[in-house]
């Protein structure tokens, strides 16, 4: 463990850099030699379960609470143990911490007063923030008048006011309403890229970090996961916990064969590359939007020859607006449960109807095998 | 496709990173340090003076002085022989006589009966070793040369005692009847209070909270009221009432006022409001849903009380309990004025120190009194802290139905309580505004001529004003200054944690104990400190620090409420934290700031405990003088001036409430929506 494997990860061009993160509480280890290198310009979101250590990261970074080990450098600067006031950023709490007692004009300009800026240059500063934010006709009223909505806004626009070389959210959006979140999410976004700035945002909502981030880092018992685009950490889940923790995924005990072959059971699946040695214990996995139904009488030829076709008894179906999440079992898998969702076209198309037996594809391309967790090897 | 991460749960070895503080830090930490270092100066080192004093003895050690006595022509013919021989000997000086305080002295002559001070005898006197101490007129002899002296210097020789260490005044504390039963006398007079005032304030606190008689704000109103007079005031109403002239004697059937009895009740008098304040928050929090629930589950009302409304308030009557306690077992004013024969432990330290000036007694006596309080003290956090717990955010408060046999029972039962409190207060007027009592009924004013009495005069009530407010003023700037630095600065844990615990310190310290450890902390010439002893800036010190405690915890539980990222906040717009101190916090807490100050006011103006050790003729109070003049046996001019205690108190709250008002209305509009 001399030379840590993750330390060559970090580019040497990224903007902010964390090299060999620890932090200890005692003896619990809520980071574990993380390393990450963030672009400039870059929107990277922490995801993880709580207690994975995405808050303690971020807070780290903002050193609000220092890490026991470890670097992190930004803008070339080494920031590593400098108290928050001489670091450069401007943060947004889960709950906003605005101030009560101060008008939303009061609040923005808290951080422009005592800066060399004079008053008039202070209120224009304030009126263009507002204007950003949407909320200039609201100035003079008090955070509690606001809803929400506008005081995620306000803290925002609060914390951009300076022009910070970086932007910390530590779950911005998780004390809104579900509609005002989505609408709240395209904003923060479209502001961001509008800014250019620097951004990293805690959450543990998979769905907010997928549809705002430009990389996720995924996080668990205090290490990083994997680090890639949404589409990456999707679609080519590094490893079981991520395949697990983003998305529905559907997952078989069963053993490789060769290269490009698993089996559950007796039965033989043709499915991606992978690096096991045969008879080795893995986990089978695939997605519930990715396995393909076929109507009985003409099975698709090229899925035909392909193989990977199997008969499945259509135990229960469930109506979830846009697709049916349908619950299945095929001898082929030692009748465990499959759960496959079916867009309400293929349903109506194939007049699927509970206890019907049809035969499902498990298309090769998005089978991927992963090694058993430890606790069950 | 994935090779299995190696399991890393070990730190590698390497350097612990060490923040950089901030200029913030710095200046916090530094903060802290000082009103730490205060409450090391008016606290902790005062009580470690005091313990130690409790330890030493000073005895005045015979065999430490030889002296040779000559003959009528001056000429020195028998040897020289050592005191202790002597007195052996001839046994003049009884050895009780030896033991003494520390500014003991004994004069030489009284070993020698037939001394005469005309007589041409020529006298030598020497110390056998370096310890031996002994004056000559007022020049100290720490030598061990011969003195030679005429009978007539011989007069002027004075011994001074040895100090050690050791736990021989705890020995002669209880081997002392009169003074260890003082214990047995706190204890019965404590519990049988704390009994009484517990449920007399529990069903007053029931009827508030759970009936819906008419009157409640009154009720409420007349509770709060003995919070605003000093504690002997009751005792000095209760003379008039039940005394040798009392207008209701007859009722205690040939029994005392003086003792016990009138202890008792004037103690459920003072601690009423403290029970009431606490036990009214404990049912104030009970959940309605578990009333839905018992009904629902068709329980009786009996049985409802003792399984739902008893145990949701069983914390605030146990922490009641402790409280009423500690404040009966640690009162001095009351058993001062009404226990006569009736001896306790805080009197006993004032008549050990004041009467008998015997200070190590006096502070053997603080220990003995710091034990149950300190005890009380603890079970009351323990309890306190667990009280929290019961609240959940969903519970829905229980609003009572009307029940007319109910309501005119609970409303009987409060007007007799009312009429008690209010009766306590109005005869002090009465008898304040009367001529002669009892035999000359008619007004006057003369009892307000404070001037003519001894006590302080009018000056003690305006030294009281003046203490009060500067009481109010710097205790709450320290106070919340304090609070703030100890919940709101960065890392620093073990530093934190040693001031929180000084910041508890002081409930648990009894006033007396904390007056009499200023006078042996303060009193030391050898403290550069001394300075303020006896002026109006120790009088200051020692009452703040007396009511830390619960302006500490007030202010915290105020900035807990603050959310704690504000700091964060401010820090990452690069504002300096006393901005954010300023313009957000202090705002924000106003309420609370308020309240500390007009709690400070008020103690201010009742305390005697503390204070009685430490004011000088200039710096009277007027509540010493109402103890003073009670003493001198002026009870109306003493009663006269506790009301004016009382009418100032009120003032000061009406003022603090419209104050309050004001404030929020013109500042706090953000809290509105």
């Amino acid at each position: 463990m001399n030379q840590p494997k993750s330390q060559k990860i970090v580019p040497e061009t990224a903007y902010l850099k964390i090299e060999n993160i620890w932090k200890a509480f005692g003896s619990f280890l809520a980071l574990k030699d993380v390393s990450l290198g963030i672009k400039e310009g870059e929107f990277v979101c922490f995801l993880g379960p709580s207690g994975c250590g995405k808050t303690t990261l971020l807070r780290a970074i903002a050193g609000l609470d220092l890490q026991t080990q470890g670097k992190i450098e930004q803008a070339g600067k080494d920031v590593s143990n400098l108290p928050p006031s001489e670091r450069d950023y401007g943060i947004v709490f889960q709950s906003y911490a605005l101030f009560p007692n101060l008008t939303i004009e009061k609040n923005i300009a808290f951080g422009l007063e005592n800066t060399g800026r004079d008053k008039l240059e202070i209120a224009q500063r304030v009126a263009e923030l507002l204007e950003l934010v949407g909320l200039s006709e609201q100035a003079y009223k008090y955070p509690a008048q606001l809803s929400g909505g506008q005081q995620q806004r306000i803290a925002l626009a609060r914390a951009i006011a300076t022009s910070p070389g970086l932007l910390l959210l530590d779950e911005p959006l998780s004390a809104l309403d579900a509609k005002v979140r989505v609408h709240l999410r395209h904003e923060i976004k479209a502001l961001q890229q509008k800014l250019g700035v620097t951004t990293v945002m805690v959450t543990h909502d998979q769905e907010e970090a997928l549809s705002m981030a430009d990389r996720i880092v995924v996080m668990n018992h205090g290490s990083v996961e994997q680090v890639g685009t949404p589409n990456e950490v999707y679609c080519r889940p590094a490893t079981l916990f991520v395949a697990d923790f983003i998305g529905e995924m559907n997952q078989l005990r069963g053993f490789a064969k060769n290269a490009r072959e698993v089996a559950i059971g007796t039965t033989t699946l043709a499915c991606n590359k992978h690096g096991f040695p045969e008879d080795d214990d893995i986990v089978i996995t695939i997605r519930p939007e990715d396995i393909v139904p076929h109507s009985d009488t003409e099975p698709d030829p090229k899925a035909a020859q392909e193989g990977n076709l199997f008969e499945a008894r259509l135990k229960e179906m469930e109506f979830l607006g846009s697709f049916w999440r349908c619950r299945m079992q095929s001898e082929a898998f030692d009748d465990n449960e499959i759960i496959a969702d079916l867009s309400i076209n293929a349903v109506r198309r194939l007049s699927l109807r509970c206890d019907q037996i049809l035969t499902i594809e498990l298309p090769a391309a998005h089978l991927l095998a992963f090694a058993l967790p430890v606790d069950q090897a | 496709m994935t090779v299995p991460q190696p399991d890393v749960d070990t730190l590698p070895a390497g350097p612990i990173i060490k923040g950089k503080l901030s200029r913030d830090d710095i200046l916090m930490r530094g903060g802290m340090a000082v009103i730490a270092l205060y409450l090391v100066i008016t606290l902790v080192l005062p009580l470690y003076a005091m313990f130690s004093k409790s330890f030493s003895t000073y005895r005045i050690e015979l065999t430490q002085y030889e002296v040779q006595v000559s003959d009528e022509a001056g000429q020195f013919n028998t040897p020289a022989f050592i005191l202790a021989n002597l007195n052996q000997q001839y046994n003049t000086v009884p050895k009780e006589e030896l033991s003494t305080g520390s500014g003991g002295r004994l004069g030489a002559t009284k070993f020698f009966p037939d001394f005469s001070f005309r007589s041409s005898v020529m006298y030598r006197i020497r110390n056998l070793h370096d310890a031996g101490r002994f004056l000559i007129g007022s020049a100290l002899k720490d030598d061990t040369d011969w003195h030679e002296l005429d009978s007539n210097t011989f007069r002027r020789v004075q011994l001074r005692p040895v100090k050690s260490t050791g736990i021989t005044n705890f020995v002669n504390y209880f081997s002392t009847p009169a003074l260890f039963n003082s214990i047995k006398n706190s204890l019965l007079i404590s519990i049988i209070s704390t009994i009484i005032t517990v449920t007399l304030a529990f069903w007053f606190a029931y009827a508030l909270n759970r009936s819906c008689m008419r009157f409640k704000g009154m009720f409420r109103l007349i509770a709060m009221a003995p919070i605003l007079v000093p504690s002997l005031l009751p005792g000095i109403a209760l003379v008039y009432l039940f005394g040798a002239q009392g207008i209701l004697k007859g009722l205690l059937f040939g029994a005392s006022i003086y003792g016990p009895i009138g202890i008792v009740i004037g103690s459920v008098f003072f601690t009423f409001p403290h029970a009431f304040l606490i036990i009214s928050t404990a049912l104030a929090i009970s959940d309605a849903r578990l009333y839905e629930a018992a009904v629902s589950l068709k329980a009786s009302p009996w049985r409802t009380f003792w399984t739902v409304t008893i145990p949701g308030a069983r914390y605030g009557l146990i922490s009641a309990a402790f409280v009423v306690f500690n404040l009966v077992i640690t009162d001095f004013g009351l058993p001062k004025v009404i226990g006569g024969q009736f001896n306790v432990l805080a009197v006993d330290i004032y008549k050990q120190v004041i009467g008998q000036q015997n200070f190590e007694m006096g502070a053997v006596v603080s220990v003995v009194l710091i034990i149950p309080a300190i005890f009380a003290f603890a079970i009351d956090r323990l309890v306190q802290s667990k009280q929290v717990a019961l609240l959940t955010a969903r519970s829905v408060p229980f609003a009572p139905t009307p029940s007319t046999k109910r309501d005119s029972i609970f409303l009987i039962y409060c007007s007799v309580i009312g009429l008690f409190v209010v009766g306590i207060l109005a005869i002090c007027q009465f008898a304040a505004l009367i001529k002669f009592w009892p035999y000359d009924l008619s007004l006057s004013l003369n009892n307000y001529q404070f001037d003519k009495m001894d006590g302080g005069g009018w000056r003690a009530y305006y030294n009281s004003i003046k203490l009060a407010l500067l009481t109010a003023v710097i205790g709450t700037s320290i106070v919340f200054f304090g609070a703030y630095l100890v919940d709101k600065s960065n890392g620093f844990r073990g530093g934190r944690a040693v001031f929180q615990m000084f910041a508890m310190l002081p409930m648990a310290i009894p006033g007396m104990v904390l007056g009499l450890a200023y006078i042996f902390f303060f009193n030391n010439p050898d403290n550069p400190l001394n300075t303020i002893y006896g002026t109006m800036a120790i009088l200051v010190v020692c009452t703040v620090t007396h009511f830390y405690t619960v302006s500490h915890l007030t202010a915290v539980t105020a900035l807990k409420q603050m959310d704690r990222e504000f700091e964060s906040v401010s820090a990452s717009l690069k504002q300096p934290t006393i901005k954010l101190f300023s313009r957000v916090t202090i705002p924000v807490c106003m309420p609370t700031i308020l309240d500390i100050s007009i709690y400070l006011f008020v103690n201010a103006m009742t305390t005697v405990s503390a204070v009685v050790f430490l004011y000088s003729p200039k710096t009277a109070l007027a509540s010493i003088a109402v103890l003073n003049m009670d003493d001198a046996g002026d009870i109306a001019p003493a009663a006269a001036m506790g009301m004016m205690i009382f009418y100032t108190n009120a003032a000061a709250r009406i003022l603090h409430l419209i104050i309050s008002k004001g404030f929020l209305k013109r500042t706090q509009a953000w809290r509105e929506r």
